[in-house]
């Protein structure tokens, strides 16, 4: 009985996603047909259109330039977060001074920075790595500082108790007890960064899925490769995040979890 | 200087493991005094088990945890050995309840915690030793969270035991579990105490509990918490339930917290 209703909920867990996508794919190819547009592509052109890149060679190098793009955006300012975040959340002296300053600068949006990247790097593809790096940074800084300043007083007693040094209690309770929250900050911060790749490949490169997007539209209004790329984006970042998810369930980490299964 | 010449220096009786002498505990929250403990003063010996007793919130805790140095008294001070306490030392090792242990490591791990600067061979077979001393064989590489509460205190209990301290402070340990659970583990803890001679203060609000485990029970009145009286108990192990002494004491203990608290 149990087992059934198991097996029943896995079987409904594949079923109705691909249920739902293709009621949407079908309500946008009726849609497309019934008004006759010229301009919105139905699903089976977008389709077409991301072949037709597959052919000429660009679809996998954009794919590729774009995922660096965000990769190398995302390191620099886990590099830079992880350790700021951290350092926010231990020291309360350090909290107070940097809170007002991070609260501003957090709900800038990306797009706003872009002509200060411009003025900073030129006409570089490094303005929009910048643009990914300011858009992961502050998320990834605010996660970081919420997941020390939630690790149970209890573990910190438990270790001060079995005499351990704080660089000690650092390394050996502080960071795995706040671990997974760090991790799920990470994961928060990537997606963000991906999505802002759209505007990042706006600025000064000439390949990725978000200059795909913009120069389809420029270059011969073909909304059919417009619409692909969006699509490409979106099933990309689906597939990342699974990826966040899965260190999630990693053994060690997995406790920090327990309320998601 | 020894510990013992210190203390003897200091006018404390030497042969005292831990005192506690007038401990006052005040809190100040939005500008409110809140005084929790008046004047406690405690002696307890080496190799004794104490229950500390009294309703909660009374400020039970909050005695265990100046002991243990977690927090410092407004007035008055803890010695052990003499030696006033000032901060958490691993010679005297504080058990939560089974949340304390750590859930980004294994068992085994856990066990070997506090065990740091041991040769890797000795460390090894403490912890071997004191996985078998709680019952946990076998379960070596599960994590806590694959483990039930009552396994989970085991590894805690495990974890204290295995810095080889002289005193164990154990916080109402046994409170989120189940009764059955709950006397399995009281058995243990004295398999256990009689196996390590640990001076051991254990803090609970539940009567019964507290006569099956200790020699003295201390019993604590309402916040601010002062000791109304120390009952001994003078049932040898393994104590019956049944027996009229039990009786006799429980009714002792009852009429003392009953007269705390008007009942």
């Amino acid at each position: 009985m149990d087992d059934l209703a198991k097996r029943r909920r896995q079987i409904e867990s594949i079923v109705l996603p691909i249920l739902a996508a293709a009621l949407l794919i079908f309500v946008w190819h009726e849609a497309v047909t019934l008004t006759g547009t010229k301009i919105m592509p139905a699903p089976l052109a977008v389709w077409k259109g991301a072949i037709e890149l597959g052919r000429k060679g660009i679809l996998l190098p954009y794919i590729r330039d774009s995922l660096l793009r965000v990769g190398t955006g995302f390191t620099l300012a886990a590099l830079v977060g992880i350790p700021l975040g951290l350092a926010v959340g231990l020291y309360r002296p350090l909290e107070q001074a940097l809170n007002p300053v991070i609260q501003i600068l957090r709900p800038i949006s990306p797009l706003a920075w872009i002509p200060v990247a411009i003025v900073i790097f030129g006409i570089h593809p490094a303005a929009a790595v910048s643009l990914i790096f300011l858009a992961s940074l502050f998320p990834i800084v605010v996660s970081s500082a919420n997941a020390v300043r939630s690790v149970p007083p209890m573990f910190l007693q438990a270790g001060e108790n079995f005499g351990l040094s704080r660089p000690a209690l650092f390394a050996r309770v502080i960071l795995p007890a706040a671990l997974p929250e760090l991790i799920t900050g990470l994961r928060i911060a990537f997606g963000v960064a991906w999505i802002v790749v759209v505007a990042a490949e706006m600025v000064a490169v000439d390949s990725g899925l978000g200059y795909l997007i913009v120069d389809s539209r420029n270059a011969g209004k073909r909304y059919d490769l417009v619409v692909a790329g969006m699509l490409l984006i979106g099933i990309i970042g689906l597939l990342l995040d699974g990826l966040f998810r899965a260190v999630e369930k990693m053994r060690w980490l997995r406790w920090g979890f327990r309320a998601d299964s | 200087m020894s510990a013992a010449q210190k203390a003897a220096e200091a006018g404390s009786p030497v042969r005292s493991k831990l005192t506690v002498r007038e401990v006052s505990k005040t809190f100040r929250a939005d500008g409110k005094e809140v005084r929790v403990l008046e004047k406690v003063s405690l002696d307890i010996h080496e190799g004794e088990f104490i229950c500390l007793l009294g309703p909660s919130g009374c400020g039970k805790s909050t005695l265990l945890n100046i002991m243990g140095g977690f927090l410092k008294p407004t007035s008055g001070e803890v010695r052990v050995d003499g030696e006033v306490v000032t901060k958490a030392d691993p010679r005297r090792i504080f058990v939560f309840q089974e949340r304390g242990v750590f859930p980004w490591l294994t068992v085994a791990n856990n066990i070997a915690f506090g065990l740091g600067k041991l040769p890797y061979a000795e460390r090894e077979e403490r912890v071997a030793h004191y996985v078998d001393l709680v019952g946990l064989k076998g379960f070596e590489q599960s994590y806590p969270d694959e483990l039930s509460g009552g396994m989970k205190q085991r590894v805690e209990v495990a974890r204290a035991l295995a810095v080889n301290p002289d005193v164990l402070y154990l916080d109402e340990p046994f409170g989120a579990l189940d009764s059955i659970t709950r006397l399995t583990l009281r058995a243990e803890i004295l398999r256990i105490w009689a196996a390590e001679k640990k001076t051991i203060v254990f803090v609970t609000h539940d009567i019964e509990e507290s006569i099956q485990l200790a020699d003295r029970v201390v019993v604590m009145s309402a916040r601010p918490a002062e000791i109304r009286r120390i009952v001994p108990i003078d049932i040898p192990h393994p104590r019956d339930l049944g027996s009229p002494r039990y009786s006799a004491l429980r009714e002792v203990i009852f009429d003392e917290l009953g007269l705390a608290h008007k009942i």
